[in-house]
């Protein structure tokens, strides 16, 4: 057995304090027409030294961002990791420790998500955040019913489709038993038309969701969308990057009334996808609505100043059915590798990582487009990603050939945007090299190149 | 040892022009930042982040976590949350970077070791349970109840009836009747006896044919195994209901008794409780779900498909659902722990599993067994993996609160027990030891706690005296919140 932290005496002995004569009599109480009488159908147990076999010939057949150069984006990237993260991330006392219910024998952990909730307050110029949600698309949604219940409206929720296709799919699924019905407005020039915008919203209108830059990477008016929601008296719901807060205007500063991010982007490698860190800020008017766990500073019987779980009436262990969200469990480590991340980059390091995303994409995207073969979809000036367009319309074959001489070269945007079927997205982090950039427009230009296709002497 | 001056805010540690990253020179030709993006678009001032260099940072972080108790450093023995060791293999099997390098987009043709696991484990989910189907999406246990309560609302959309309730016994974990008012549902709560188990002239009165589906814990928040788990689901099947397991205590049966066996048609997991995830101070989880053949069509998606071919066996995603509830989150689910769950099920094997939940089961009896000496246990002498004593005797005589016995448990060097869950039970005090503690350990415990009872009822209001702070002021922390650090 692998793990036998009983010894057969130590069973014998509790058994015999119990007053019972074996493990059986103690599950007598399920009635034995519920019991299995065969061994479950799995695999048979590893070793430690076997499983370590097995886990790396499993994570052997996937070729990571470690061994191919990652120009992948849409929602995750290939942002540096710096060695704190997994320093302070890898403490056992917190790595293995839970929700900070005895605030005493938790002061770490509280401390460390008070300093979470700040910083995020001072990356997004928002007035509060909580301390974390599950991931950047299931807080766009739980943004959108915070909207809901807070204006009351529950007529429409506006979403160009500039907004990650993930994050519409979700806060569609968690509308959809619900009575506010999303609607979607189109973004023919990589943002958002704002006239159809404009249109689109109501007196009824819940919410504005708008991501900046968008899924395309792409500028959004920012300004003016925040004028027609507030215009109409619906919530700006911003989806931004964590990243490009260090050059671009904060979601606070052009009237957001929710700002929610995927923060794995902060300290947290790709991991394929999750598990994620959901950021979200508020206005403080709308504090009581928010979901999640909120850390907040008060002092003990001495007086030392300290940090306890707050406003948890709105939670679904005190509130249940009259709760703001079923939300129980927080991202906390991620949370707690963000804030690392943030002390560790600070404003200087952070605007010099959004600056070197800034430089290296726009690099990318011209080198790309020298080709003939290559243009760029949208005029539009972009941050960390951009959308290109091939001539030749063979966006699989291209990418397979890229994969194959070891770049992970972009996202085909078809299965999304079925106009955008000859496109795809890439995206550029600070890790990129100017060698990566340019062995990556060499082999896409190589491939693309009708004369260099020919055999040699051809 | 105690360090206060690096635990002071971190925004305290600040002074202007100190840094700790050093970023590489820019390689590529720069631009004029004017000329990359319009007027209007940057921020004024850069974000007001702290100015601390690294070794400040590293010291802040590391000391701060000096004042959490852990499962690694202390008996935890919180109820409901299982907090079992963490072996330490799986955690350098989610660091390779064949795991964790990977990104959720990439080709699937480079995925083949990954989704070959997830597969492993929707398998291997839905043999534990009993049930056909299985979707690793969902974050979070109550992100499973939200998603598993979608599926059985597109159901019933499907075949064409109106269904609008859900039930839940008064003694479930809160996120069951908030995760059916999200899913649009109206919650309808029904008693459970004192005995713990559901009341079953309540149910009946209940149950008509709006109920969609009945939630049920079983082993139940009081560590019970339902008596009438059979009666409950033949009962609701009649009417034309699912029956949904909240899977939190799956710790007591792995191997010994099949949700999909008593009747269950949906279920969540909490593999960080059960298959020994990390709890990161409070997250991350993940809750995959598993149910029945017939809701299988309306899972989240993707779903994780096996391809068997002459050529091989090759793993995909399937993304054409046309039944599926859609995307609850983005991308694939909580994969790191996901990975650490199918290591854990590898290192144990059938047997290992089995060993681990009768494990479980003792340990909890035993101190049960103890404990029942010192505190009274409404609901007997027998249990599945945790118990509930009550403190309402003590309180009654002495004075003393659950919250001063939880309290001065953390002077001992325990970490305090769940205590006033579930709400049916006054002065409640939930206590789930796990298998992975020894009886040396639950010896200490059941000591401890009978020292604690006998002490001057002033020493344990004023608990506790050994740690960072003594009782925060909660009340002030929710009348007047500060909840983030002012600015300097």
């Amino acid at each position: 057995m692998p793990y036998h932290y009983n010894t057969a005496e130590d069973q014998r002995e509790m058994l015999g304090a119990i007053g019972v004569d074996s493990i059986e009599e103690l599950l007598a109480p399920i009635p034995e027409a519920l019991r299995l009488r065969r061994e479950l159908e799995l695999p048979a147990a590893l070793s430690e030294m076997e499983l370590d076999a097995h886990t790396k010939k499993l994570a052997g057949k996937n070729a990571s961002a470690n061994e191919k150069f990652c120009f992948l984006g849409g929602g995750s990237y290939d942002h540096f990791v710096p060695a704190v993260c997994d320093t302070i991330g890898s403490r056992s006392e917190f790595y293995t420790s839970y929700t900070p219910y005895q605030a005493e024998a938790s002061q770490g952990n509280l401390q460390a998500m008070f300093e979470y909730q700040t910083l995020i307050c001072r990356l997004t110029g928002m007035e509060v955040s909580n301390s974390s949600l599950y991931d950047g698309a299931s807080a766009a949604a739980e943004a959108v019913l915070m909207a809901v219940s807070s204006t009351k409206r529950h007529g429409n929720v506006v979403i160009p489709t500039s907004v990650h296709p993930e994050y519409r799919a979700t806060i569609a699924t968690y509308l959809h038993n619900l009575d506010a019905s999303p609607v979607e407005v189109a973004s023919p020039g990589g943002v958002v038309d704002v006239e159809a915008l404009e249109a689109a919203v109501t007196d009824q209108t819940a919410a504005v969701v708008l991501q900046h830059p968008n899924f395309f990477g792409c500028l959004e008016d920012v300004d003016r969308v925040a004028a027609i929601a507030k215009e109409a008296g619906a919530l700006l719901i911003s989806v931004f990057d964590p990243v490009s807060l260090g050059l671009l205007q904060r979601p606070g500063d052009y009237g957001a009334n929710i700002a929610v991010a995927e923060g794995h982007t902060m300290g947290t490698p790709m991991s394929y996808g999750g598990p994620y860190l959901g950021i979200m800020a508020c206005d403080q008017k709308l504090v009581r609505r928010m979901p999640g766990r909120i850390v907040g500073q008060t002092v003990d019987r001495r007086g030392t100043p300290c940090y306890v779980l707050t406003m948890q009436t709105r939670e679904q262990h005190i509130r249940r059915d009259k709760a703001t969200s079923n939300v129980c469990s927080n991202q906390g480590l991620f949370a707690l590798r963000a804030a690392v991340y943030l002390a560790q980059l600070g404003p200087q390091g952070l605007r010099e990582t959004a600056e070197l995303c800034l430089q290296k994409t726009r690099y990318a995207a011209q080198k790309l487009c020298e080709s003939e073969r290559f243009s760029p979809a949208f005029d539009q000036p972009t941050f960390k990603e951009f959308v290109v367009r091939d001539a030749e319309n063979d966006v699989e074959g291209l990418l397979e050939n890229a994969l194959a001489a070891g770049y992970l070269a972009g996202l085909p945007l078809g299965r999304w945007y079925p106009e955008l079927s000859d496109c795809f997205l890439v995206a550029v982090t600070e890790k990129r090299t100017k060698a990566e950039i340019d062995g990556l427009v060499g082999q896409l230009t190589r491939v693309a190149s009708p004369e260099e296709a020919l055999p040699v002497g051809g | 040892m105690k360090n206060t001056r690096d635990t002071q805010s971190l925004f305290d540690l600040s002074k202007p022009g100190r840094r700790a990253a050093r970023l590489p020179a820019c390689d590529v030709p720069q631009q004029p930042l004017e000329a990359l993006l319009p007027e209007g678009s940057f921020t004024q001032s850069a974000p007001e982040l702290p100015e601390v260099s690294e070794p400040q940072v590293v010291r802040h972080f590391v000391n701060l976590s000096t004042q959490n108790m852990s499962v690694d450093t202390h008996f935890y023995p919180l109820g409901s949350c299982t907090m079992k060791y963490n072996s330490k293999r799986n955690e350098r099997a989610a660091a390779l970077p064949g795991f964790a390098d990977l990104h959720p987009l990439q080709p699937e043709s480079t995925l083949q070791g990954m989704l070959e696991m997830l597969y492993g484990l929707q398998t291997y989910l839905q043999e534990i349970s009993g049930l056909g189907a299985c979707s690793l999406h969902p974050a979070a246990g109550a992100h499973g109840e939200y998603a598993a309560l979608l599926v059985a609302a597109a159901y019933f959309q499907d075949i064409g009836e109106e269904r609008t309730k859900v039930l839940v016994p008064d003694n479930a974990h809160g996120t069951n009747p908030a995760s059916a008012v999200m899913a649009g549902f109206e919650s309808v709560s029904v008693k459970t006896t004192d005995s713990g188990f559901v009341d079953l002239d309540d149910f009946e009165a209940k149950l008509d044919d709006q109920i969609a589906v009945f939630m049920i814990t079983n082993p139940s928040t009081l560590g019970l195994f339902e008596v009438n788990m059979q009666e409950i689901a033949d009962r609701v099947h009649a009417r034309g209901g699912l029956i949904y397991l909240d899977g939190a205590n799956m710790n007591a049966i792995l191997g010994i008794s099949r949700p999909g066996d008593f009747g269950v048609d949906m279920q969540h997991y909490n593999p960080h409780k059960t298959f020994s995830g990390p709890h990161g101070g409070g997250g991350p989880g993940a809750g995959p779900i598993c149910v029945t053949d017939k809701l299988a069509p309306y899972l989240p998606m993707p779903v994780v498909r096996k391809h068997e071919s002459d050529g091989g066996v090759r793993y995909a995603l399937d993304h054409e659902m046309p039944k599926s509830i859609g995307q609850i989150r983005s991308f694939f689910g909580n994969v790191g722990v996901l990975l650490r769950a199918y290591c854990y099920i590898r290192t144990h094997g059938p047997d290992g599993l089995k060993s681990v939940s009768e494990n479980a089961v003792l340990n909890a009896n035993y101190l049960l067994s103890r404990v029942k000496h010192i505190l009274p246990v409404p609901q007997g002498d027998r249990c599945m993996h945790e118990f509930v004593a009550s403190g309402s005797e003590l309180k009654s005589e002495k004075g003393v609160t659950a919250m001063d016995i939880a309290k001065r448990l953390l002077d001992y060097g325990f970490h305090a027990p769940t205590v006033y869950f579930p709400l049916t039970v006054p002065e409640a005090i939930m206590v789930e030891p796990t298998e992975t503690e020894s009886k040396e350990t639950l010896d200490a415990f059941a000591e401890v706690l009978f020292r604690i009872t006998e002490e001057d009822p002033e020493l344990l209001h004023e608990a506790p005296h050994t740690t960072a702070i003594s009782r925060p002021d909660e009340v002030q922390a929710a009348r007047q919140p500060v909840l983030a650090c002012p600015m300097c």
